[in-house]
């Protein structure tokens, strides 16, 4: 008994070595032995080798649809003008004057049941469809059984991703996170100096490099000449909480966020001790100026890193981009948009909140085949003349979707949890309003048809 | 792994849905991914609320009507049957059926769809319009907008328009005879 605990003891320290020196220390220098470029590669082949065998197997079965990605909607794109226009000129009596009729509410109710078929916003907070199978169990819908060979590789993929990748995974983030808690404080004990600076940022990089290794992530920063500036804030669509981890492996951002409790509290409070980063508490949040005015400061003193913000406020499945909050947009200074974009073929990067806690997601992340992404320095841009702060944050909404491939929805992603403004429900009132030429606001109430 | 048509199986009475609705596989498939993403909780049926989470339809004027279609009276829940047989409504119209005198109306005939319009305007189903009925769908439409008095001329004149047998109410035929054709080819489910 005792020799099989020492041997499973020996064997452990082995293995940690091999870890660490094949893994952890090429990561702090910044050194890729070529390990993950070899297993993406990999990967891309096996992948397109299934995607070839699924689709050889469905053709062989005309009988069963295939996976359409679009929706099974015909949406005509007109506007309600339009739309009512069309139905009204249509009418039995070809009115042409844009009176009221009883048909103007089948538009109304076109659009309802177009809805309830499919929405822009419900599928935003869902992960993305994939266009073909990628060997996960998670992702597998309605792909049905075509081949021993196709089963086989999926059980072998099955065994690699949890009793290969994962103990594997596990350890690089608990060395990562280690480091990072250990790491800063013992710089929090050196005086304020440009050598603290300096050590301070090689301690932070190095754990996100680590970190990054722990989820096999393989990143390709664009336009590196862009990279944020101290004294600027950098905005970026919001798809995970391992954004951070993929913005940060290129550069250092001081963190904007909320106090927590338990171990996350205590990376926090770590990492406040080596450089300023703003963590609000709970009640803080609530006001809106002394949440400004703490960021106002931060960024007016030039030697503090750049803040990182995702003014979205939460998590979107990557597809879209939806409303970035104005706030970040009001402080005033310069903004380095940053896109990122996943690709889903890998491993879904989405956390949806309302589904897994951090936990799941975690594991969920490091059992899936890798993070692969794109990350875009998008130019800087200031606030113009006679702009106002939220013209301000859809035009830099509108530059990050563009670069990422992303759709443009000015939808509030608060919509995740929240209900409809009735403000909505008055604007499409005012828009129908407007069509009905037999009103004027005449105050008398007396109806009067325009010319 | 799963297979489609062990999916199709799962759907219940899925042959005798199609056949009434003429929704293709791949359309009940799709129509029952949806029926399960809205019904949150897993419980196999809707309620209000569910489609109420559906944000665009919660910013559409008519939407809590739209929404009482699905339910029938006095039934707080909608199964996926009634679910399809409702959508199926604005499938496009069959344009080469034959006519068999003895089969059943499709469902999204010209005249069931503009049954399910009516039925919008009519919510106590006594088979007319009445002033009643008009204003009130006038009002959800217009809201805010426009003042009482300006909802009253409009319910009056729609009425005078399409009434015409004088009963200040508005019958299904008369409804009928005042909806456009185009109704029928406003269809907006992919065949």
């Amino acid at each position: 008994m005792e020799g099989a605990w020492e041997i499973a003891f020996v064997l452990f320290q082995v293995w940690l070595s091999i870890v660490v020196g094949l893994i952890v220390l090429p990561a702090m220098f910044g050194v890729s032995l070529g390990f993950t470029d070899i297993y993406i590669r990999v990967l891309v082949k096996t992948l397109e080798w299934a995607t070839l065998r699924i689709q050889r197997g469905q053709k062989e079965q005309p009988t069963l649809p295939s996976q359409s990605a679009n929706g099974i909607i015909e949406k005509d794109d007109g506007s309600m003008e339009e739309e009512i226009g069309e139905l009204r000129r249509s009418h039995p009596k070809n009115l042409v004057g844009g009176d009221f009729t009883m048909c103007d509410a089948f538009y109304f109710c076109k659009k309802g049941i177009e809805n309830i078929v499919e929405d822009q916003v419900t599928q935003r907070f869902t992960s993305e469809e994939l266009a073909s199978w990628n060997l996960l169990t998670r992702t597998n819908n309605n792909f049905r059984y075509i081949s021993v060979r196709l089963t086989i590789i999926w059980g072998l993929g099955v065994f690699i991703r949890y009793c290969i990748l994962l103990p594997l995974r596990i350890t690089l983030a608990v060395i990562g996170l280690s480091w990072l808690v250990i790491g800063t404080t013992i710089v929090g004990l050196l005086p304020s100096s440009n050598a603290k600076n300096w050590l301070s940022d090689l301690v932070h990089i190095t754990c996100y490099r680590i970190c990054a290794r722990g989820l096999s992530a393989t990143i390709r920063y664009h336009n590196k000449e862009n990279r944020p500036k101290k004294g600027g804030i950098c905005v970026a669509n919001h798809t995970s909480p391992i954004d951070i981890v993929i913005l940060a492996n290129d550069g250092c951002y001081a963190m904007v966020g909320q106090v927590h409790g338990g171990l996350m509290g205590v990376i926090q409070r770590s990492m406040v001790l080596s450089c300023p980063h703003v963590w609000f508490e709970r009640s803080e949040m609530k006001d809106r100026h002394a949440v400004a005015k703490r960021l106002k400061d931060h960024i007016a003193d030039k030697t503090k890193l750049p803040i990182l913000i995702f003014p979205e406020g939460t998590c979107i499945n990557n597809t879209s981009v939806m409303m970035f909050k104005k706030g970040s947009f009001e402080i005033g200074r310069t903004i380095y948009p940053v896109a990122i974009k996943y690709d889903p073929q890998f491993g879904d990067a989405f956390w949806n909140s309302a589904k897994y806690n951090i936990v799941s997601y975690l594991l969920r992340m490091m059992t899936s085949w890798a993070i692969v992404c794109n990350v875009w320095y998008l130019p800087p841009m200031t606030r113009q003349d006679g702009e106002d702060a939220v013209q301000f944050a859809n035009r830099v909404k509108s530059a990050i979707a563009h670069q990422g491939g992303l759709v443009d929805l000015s939808w509030d992603g608060g919509l995740k949890r929240e209900k409809v403004k009735e403000s909505l429900k008055e604007e499409q009132q005012k828009m129908y309003s407007s069509m009905i030429v037999a009103i004027c606001a005449c105050g008398d109430g007396s109806l009067i048809k325009k010319a | 792994m799963g297979s489609t048509s062990s999916t199709l199986l799962k759907i219940p009475n899925v042959e005798v849905l199609m056949q009434e609705t003429g929704f293709s596989p791949a359309h009940m498939i799709r129509l029952h991914d949806r029926f399960k993403a809205l019904d949150k909780e897993g419980r196999g049926h809707l309620c209000p609320q569910d489609f109420g989470a559906i944000k665009e339809l919660a910013m559409n004027p008519i939407g809590d009507r739209i929404i009482g279609a699905f339910f029938c009276p006095g039934k707080e829940t909608v199964d996926f049957h009634t679910f399809v047989k409702i959508l199926a409504h604005f499938r496009p119209v069959d344009k080469n059926r034959p006519k068999e005198p003895n089969s059943p109306e499709p469902i999204n005939s010209r005249s069931n769809k503009l049954r399910f319009a009516f039925q919008l305007y009519d919510q106590d189903k006594d088979g007319k319009i009445s002033r009643d009925e008009l204003l009130k769908v006038l009002q959800a439409m217009l809201g805010m907008q426009v003042t009482e008095e300006q909802l009253e001329s409009i319910a009056d004149r729609t009425i005078q328009e399409a009434d015409l047998d004088r009963d200040d109410a508005i019958s299904f035929e008369e409804f009928r005879k005042v909806s456009p054709e185009i109704l029928h080819s406003r269809c907006f489910i992919k065949v």
